[in-house]
């Protein structure tokens, strides 16, 4: 399953990314494989997502949020 | 003069421009790293033992690895021994609520080997969050001094210094991984070829040599010979780093960090998020809270502005009373002194403007902002961090086209350039202020809007929304280079630090005073000149034609004396140019007059007003305290016998001024950004037309 198909207030654990150079990007800002994600808040028009993960708040969009593959 | 040199680095959101502020005080300044266009921030820090250091704020940044040209600057200042920034010493801010994702930093920092400390800031906060760091724990596995402090309530600032005097020139730290297994034969080969002996700095190296200026073409082809050669993969190696660092950190940090408050840390967060990015609630709040910045603007500044001004007219006054009559005096009064009441009278709105923007950005709103934004902004071909430089337009488009830096995304950044000058800046505001008082009656709206509040604020709007149009056309124009990312952190609420909104506020109209003053000043220098001296004979010719009328004593000389200064104007060399271009004009609704501020406004708009100062006080005659404004609005085009400043003629020309590129300072900063004459000419061509097309289309409909 991928990050982006969560909805508000579900949460998952990372298990892989589907992009390379993205995921360096991601893991440096704490997406890191094995950390649990909730998703928070959608923007008011529905893109980007705020998801609470590694104790902080991040955003990123629903298309980059897809190359994260979770388990929930 | 420094005994050493300190660099301060850390992520975003740490504090860092505190803890930066808290050393130096106002005993800073800002230059540029030399080959590059990022800002550097430098100051001076008495240490307890006497010593000075010299500390560098680097930008903030979550990695070594770049993500952005501004981040780049931090490996080259820390890794190039040549660099003129290089430290002796190395600060890291750390984040104490946030300390895992805070040290992946560090942990790279330390791994290069030069002397490092470790700050700990936002302890007060951590600890209300009922987070506990066991500082001398942390500082032991690390093998550094580790200080806490609490920058935001002035706390440790002492124990600072200190820690700072007490460090020495060798480096202490444990190294944390095995950096040499992740590639070691092309690791081993950068360091036999570039001499040297740190594993990290020659990984560094292979992974962005690119970003490097210190290294030769013959260099660079080299490394990339040893890149082929082992198979250097770059995005898989730094992502085994990442994952390998974050693993030790865990070690590191195990029974260091003790968190007790997790589920509370964000309470408050949450509840102003749910309303703050709320559907509706977000955007109502949002428009809400620039019409109140628009209306301090307006309202708050003219007390102040007053003052100025009466100051600045009771000034000219005396000193053509007291000072002995001639043209030094003239050139000094109606010149200089006139021009430095234009910059002047502007410092209240700019500092008022500043101080809002820096709240918004320190509590954390201004990324809810862009988050809510990034939608829309990518619609458009922009981003959602695109918002920052666009309402940092409402300042200046100089540091605002500088700020686009933060855009990792190349198309992104080049379109966001080449709106950002139609966003209406301060130097408008002036233009928009005078205009909007000669031809919108004061009044209010439902009783609670001030009629020329919405005005002003109309204007915003229409620098907006062509800035939104011409970033939608471009989205079609220009071809991508790379994907556009959009990853960022969203910062819990917090109080603004006033300090940094204080030391943003000083910095940013000093800014103003200097760069568009030195500018302001010159022209009402050079236009004083050209308004008062004629090519030949001419002035001369007049004179003769009314010395028989002044010579009779039974007629009023006084009319006599006003009829002569203005067809002076009329033939001096600023009047030519100004006659020579009105027939362009003249559909747009302009007179000569208005010709000769376009004229000056080319290099800056705010000249405008100084050259109206100038051009109607030349032309008044006698030295009295009448404002500009009120010359203006008595003003009558000779050719058609009406008033020059109507209804029609003051839109058009705030759409003119509104679109048009008039300042020299962002052409020059758009040519250092884009590195290329191409984007700064093609912007100049396309806001001229706009500018001049839709004062034709406003004017003509309206008159």
């Amino acid at each position: 399953m991928k990050l982006s198909q969560l909805n508000p207030g579900q949460k998952g654990t990372i298990v892989s990314f589907t992009d390379a150079e993205m995921s360096v990007k991601l893991m440096e800002m704490g997406c890191l494989p094995g950390e649990v994600v909730e998703v928070e808040r959608l923007a008011p028009l529905g893109d980007p997502m705020a998801i609470r993960v590694a104790g902080y708040q991040l955003c990123l969009r629903k298309s980059e949020a897809s190359v994260i593959i979770i388990q929930s | 003069m420094a005994d050493i040199k300190v660099a301060l680095v850390g992520n975003p959101n740490t504090g860092k421009s505190t803890v930066f502020n808290l050393l130096t005080g106002l005993n800073q300044k800002i230059g540029n790293f030399p080959g590059i266009t990022v800002d550097k921030k430098t100051g001076f820090c008495k240490l307890p033992d006497t010593r000075t250091a010299e500390i560098v704020d680097l930008p903030g940044t979550y990695s070594l690895y770049p993500k952005s040209k501004d981040e780049s600057i931090v490996f080259q200042v820390l890794a190039d021994r040549n660099n003129n920034s290089h430290p002796d010493l190395i600060v890291v801010i750390a984040d104490a609520t946030n300390l895992r994702r805070n040290l992946l930093l560090y942990a790279q920092v330390a791994d290069l080997g030069l002397p490092t400390l470790l700050v700990l800031n936002m302890a007060d906060m951590a600890k209300k969050e009922g987070i506990a760091v066991d500082v001398d724990k942390l500082a032991n596995r690390l093998g550094i001094q580790v200080v806490q402090m609490a920058a935001r309530n002035n706390e440790g600032v002492e124990l600072l210094k200190d820690a700072i005097a007490n460090s020495t020139r060798i480096s202490t730290q444990n190294y944390s991984i095995n950096v040499n297994s992740f590639a070691p034969e092309a690791i081993n080969a950068i360091k036999q070829k570039l001499n040297t002996a740190n594993d990290y700095y020659a990984l560094q190296v292979l992974h962005q040599h690119e970003h490097l200026a210190n290294f030769t073409t013959k260099e660079q082809s080299e490394i990339e010979e040893i890149e082929r050669k082992f198979n250097f993969d770059s995005s898989k190696l730094q992502g085994e780093e990442t994952v390998a660092r974050y693993r030790h950190l865990g070690t590191i940090l195990d029974g260091v960090v003790t968190d007790t408050g997790a589920a509370k840390k964000f309470a408050n967060t949450d509840k102003l998020d749910s309303i703050l990015t709320h559907k509706v609630w977000g955007f109502a709040i949002f428009l809400l809270l620039l019409f109140i910045i628009f209306n301090a603007i307006f309202a708050w500044a003219s007390y102040p502005m007053d003052l100025i001004d009466a100051g600045f007219g009771s000034l000219t006054e005396m000193g053509h009373e007291y000072l002995p009559a001639g043209m030094l005096t003239d050139l000094f009064l109606d010149g200089v002194v006139a021009g430095l009441g234009g910059i002047v009278i502007f410092i209240p709105q700019i500092a008022i403007l500043f101080a809002f923007i820096s709240i918004l950005e320190d509590t954390g709103y201004m990324a809810r902002v862009t988050f809510m934004m990034d939608k829309v902004m990518s619609k458009v071909g922009l981003n959602g961090k695109s918002v920052v430089p666009m309402i940092g337009g409402l300042a200046c488009a100089v540091p605002s086209i500088m700020a686009a830096r933060n855009i990792e995304s190349w198309k992104d950044r080049m379109i966001t350039i080449m709106v950002t000058p139609l966003v209406s800046c301060s130097a408008r505001l002036p233009v928009y202020i005078l205009i909007i008082s000669l031809i919108i009656p004061e009044g209010t709206v439902f009783g609670i809007f001030n009629t020329q509040g919405l005005a002003l604020m109309a204007m915003y709007l229409v620098g907006m929304v062509g800035a939104v149009l011409v970033a939608w056309i471009m989205k079609f124009l220009i071809k991508a280079k790379e994907r556009s990312y959009f990853i960022m952190e969203l910062p819990v609420y917090r109080m603004p630090r006033w300090n940094n909104v204080f030391f943003t506020v000083v910095e940013k109209s000093k800014t103003f005073v200097f760069e568009a003053g030195k500018v302001i000043i010159a022209i009402s220098i050079i236009l004083w000149v050209m308004a008062s001296f004629g090519p030949g004979d001419r002035f001369e010719n007049i004179e003769n034609k009314y010395a028989a009328a002044l010579a009779d004593t039974t007629k009023n000389t006084q009319h006599i004396e006003s009829l002569i200064s203005s067809e002076k104007l009329e033939n001096s060399y600023v009047g030519i140019l100004g006659h020579w271009i009105e027939p362009s004009i003249r559909p747009l609704g302009y007179d000569w007059k208005i010709g000769i501020a376009l004229i000056t406004s080319f290099a800056a708009r705010e000249a405008f007003v100084g050259t109206m100062a100038t051009i109607y006080s030349v032309d008044g005659g006698d030295e009295d305290t009448d404002t500009i404004r009120e010359r203006m609005l008595s003003s009558i085009n000779s050719r058609t016998g009406l008033p020059v400043y109507t209804f029609a003629t003051g839109i058009s020309l705030m759409l003119f001024y509104a679109f048009a590129m008039q300042c020299m300072s962002t052409v020059a900063i758009v040519y250092r950004e884009t590195k290329s004459w191409k984007w700064p000419i093609i912007q100049l061509v396309y806001m001229t037309a706009m500018a001049y097309f839709a004062a034709l289309i406003a004017y003509q409909l309206l008159k």
